[in-house]
C-alpha cells in the first residue's frame, strides 16, 4: 500500500475543508477503499476519517419519512425497527449484501460510493477505462458474465454492486450533500449515479470535496415491498440480477401504483419506468408481469457471457411481482 | 503525536509517513503504540501487540479469519486501519478466554469438534460471539422470513446465513453450526 497521511475530522465542516487538498479522500468504514488501496487501485495521499462524525442517527422527518445519517452502519439501518416496518425493501436489500462483519463497518454513504467488482477493474495488468481512462475495456470481448445489460457504453460495461442503492431507487430517496463552502444540496437517487458514457471513471454527480451527510426517505409508498436477489452463491455474493419492487393493488386486483428497480444490470440502480407503465392500471396477473418484464428489457443488450441475465432479469421481476401483488404462479415463493 | 524521524519498515514504494501514536483498549488493557498509518488493525494486533491468535487469511475481507470484536461488534480487522480505532474496545480470541478459562463458545467448539486445521477458528469464534449478540438484539438476516417481525427463530439456516462471512476450507461447517447452536441454547451468551 502506498504511504498516506491521516487525520480524523472533528466536524462536518472541518471534514470538507480537510479533503480539499490534493490527493485527499474521505474514509469511513473503509471496507471497499482499503481493499482497493491494498491493490494499488485507489492511491490517496491523505485520508480524512469521517467515521466518528455525528452523522450516525436515524431520525423521523416531519413528512412521515426518515433521515438516515451517512455514518449509520449498514447493519444498524437494516436492524432499525422503523426501517424494517415501513421500508422493509431497504432492510431486505441490506441484509442480502456482504457479510455480518462487513455490514457492521460499511457506512450508508460509503455503500453508495463503492466501486464496481468488475474483475478487470481489479486487475491492474488489464485495460480498464474506469481505473485508467483511455486504456480500453477488457471486459468487452472478455469474460463478461457479471456485466451490464442496460445503459452500458463502448467504454465500460461494469455494473454498480450495491443492493442498498436499488432499494433506495424504488423509495425515491434523496442524497444530502455538504460542500466545502458549507452549502447543502439534495440529489435524487435516480440522478446520483451516472451511466458510463465515455467517462466511466466519473461514477456519481458528487462534486470534488462534497461529502454525503445523509439519505432522506420520503414517507413510505403505498403497497407491499420486496427485494429479491439472484446470485451464484446463497450468501455473501454480489447480485447477478436483483429486483426491488413496491406494488399496491386495489380490492379488485388492479395495480394502481408500481415501482420497480433492477440491480446487477447496469452502471447504476436501474429504475424501470417502462415496467412501471406496463403494470399501472393493469390486472395483477402473470400475463401483466411478463409484459412488464418484456418492456423493462426491451433495450437490453448482452455481451456474450451475460446474455442469460436478460431472461433472468425478466423472470426475477415476474417472481418478485407475484410475491408482492399476488397472482402467484405454481411454485412461486 | 508523531515522530517524523522514525520511518516505518518500508514495505512498498519506498515511501515513509510519520508514525501515529495511538491508544487501543485490547482485551481490557490499555495499549499504546506507534504505527505507520497504513497498519491494519489486524497487523497492529499480530505484529505490534504479539496477539497472534487473530489470523490473516485473505487480507481482503473475504474469509473472516481476522474477525475481532470492536465495541462489541464483529468486524474484519484486515479492512480496518489501526489509527481509526483510538480508544475503541477490542476483544480478540485471547480476550475471550484462555485454556484454563474457556469462553463457552470456545468450549462448544472443542466439544463439537468444530474445526480441523484450526486456522479459521479464532475468527469463527469471535464472529459467532458477535453474531449471537446481534440475534439477542433482534437483528434480522437474509434468512429471516419477515424482516418486519421482531421475533426470529435461530434455525440452522439462520446460523449459516449469519456466519457466511467466515469461511472454513476444511469444511467443518456442520460441527461449527452445532457448536454455535449449543452455545445459543445453553444461554451462556
Amino acid at each position: 500500500m502506498r504511504s498516506f497521511t491521516y487525520e480524523r475530522a472533528t466536524d462536518a465542516r472541518a471534514a470538507v475543508a480537510a479533503v480539499s487538498r490534493d490527493g485527499a479522500k474521505f474514509i469511513s468504514g473503509g471496507t471497499n477503499l482499503l481493499d482497493l488501496m491494498k491493490l494499488d487501485i485507489e492511491k490517496p495521499s491523505h485520508l480524512v476519517d469521517i467515521s466518528r462524525l455525528p452523522l450516525r442517527d436515524i431520525e423521523e422527518l416531519p413528512d412521515g419519512g426518515l433521515y438516515i445519517g451517512a455514518q449509520a452502519a449498514n447493519s444498524e439501518v437494516a436492524a432499525d425497527a422503523r426501517v424494517r416496518t415501513r421500508y422493509p425493501v431497504l432492510s431486505e436489500a441490506l441484509v442480502s449484501g456482504a457479510s455480518g462483519q462487513l455490514r457492521n463497518k460499511a457506512s450508508t454513504g460509503g455503500n453508495l460510493l463503492q466501486r464496481t467488482r468488475c474483475p478487470y477493474f481489479y486487475d491492474t495488468a488489464a485495460g480498464c477505462n474506469k481505473r485508467d481512462p483511455g486504456s480500453g475495456c477488457s471486459a468487452i470481448g472478455g469474460f463478461n458474465r457479471i456485466h451490464a445489460i442496460l445503459g452500458a457504453s463502448e467504454s465500460c460495461i461494469a455494473t454498480h454492486p450495491s443492493d442498498m442503492a436499488v432499494a433506495l431507487a424504488v423509495l425515491d430517496a434523496e442524497i444530502e450533500l455538504l460542500d466545502a463552502d458549507g452549502a447543502v444540496r439534495r440529489v435524487a437517487i435516480a440522478d446520483f449515479h451516472r451511466l458510463p458514457g465515455d467517462t466511466p471513471h466519473i461514477e456519481t454527480v458528487l462534486r470534488p470535496g462534497e461529502m454525503i451527510t445523509g439519505v432522506l426517505l420520503p414517507a413510505p409508498p403505498p403497497g407491499r415491498q420486496r427485494y429479491r436477489k439472484v446470485r451464484d452463491r446463497a450468501s455473501y455474493e454480489f447480485a447477478l440480477v436483483s429486483v426491488a419492487a413496491v406494488v399496491s393493488t386495489t380490492d379488485r386486483g388492479t395495480i394502481d401504483e408500481a415501482r420497480v428497480a433492477f440491480g446487477g444490470v447496469a452502471h447504476k440502480p436501474w429504475r424501470s419506468a417502462e415496467a412501471e407503465a406496463a403494470l399501472t392500471g393493469r390486472p395483477a396477473t402473470m400475463d401483466t408481469y411478463r409484459a412488464a418484464a418484456e418492456a423493462a428489457m426491451r433495450d437490453a443488450v448482452g455481451q456474450g457471457h451475460n446474455d442469460f441475465k436478460i431472461e433472468l432479469a425478466r423472470r426475477t421481476l415476474c417472481r418478485t411481482l407475484a410475491q408482492v401483488a399476488g397472482a402467484a404462479e405454481p411454485g412461486a415463493g | 503525536m508523531s515522530d517524523p524521524d522514525t520511518g516505518p519498515a518500508g514495505r512498498s514504494h519506498g515511501e515513509t509517513a510519520p508514525l501515529s501514536a495511538i491508544r487501543l483498549n485490547v482485551n481490557d488493557q490499555v495499549r499504546r503504540l506507534e504505527v505507520d498509518p497504513r497498519t491494519s488493525l489486524l497487523d497492529a494486533l499480530r505484529e505490534h501487540l504479539r496477539l497472534s491468535g487473530t489470523k490473516k487469511g485473505c487480507d481482503h475481507g473475504q474469509c473472516g479469519a481476522c474477525t475481532v470484536l470492536v465495541n462489541g461488534r464483529r468486524v474484519n480487522s484486515c479492512l480496518s486501519l489501526a489509527v481509526m480505532h483510538e480508544d475503541d474496545e477490542i476483544v480478540t480470541i485471547e480476550g475471550l478466554g484462555d485454556p484454563d478459562h474457556l469462553h463457552p463458545m470456545q468450549r462448544a467448539f472443542v466439544e463439537n469438534d468444530g474445526f480441523q486445521c484450526g486456522y479459521c477458528t479464532p475468527g469463527q469464534i469471535c464472529s459467532a460471539v458477535g453474531m449471537l449478540a446481534e440475534v439477542a438484539a433482534g437483528w434480522p438476516s437474509h434468512a429471516t422470513t419477515d424482516v418486519a417481525s421482531p421475533q426470529m427463530a435461530l434455525t440452522d439456516e439462520e446460523i449459516r446465513e449469519r456466519m457466511s462471512g467466515n469461511i472454513c476450507r476444511c469444511a467443518a461447517y456442520p460441527n461449527i453450526v452445532a457448536a454455535i447452536r449449543g452455545t445459543a441454547e445453553g444461554g451462556t451468551q
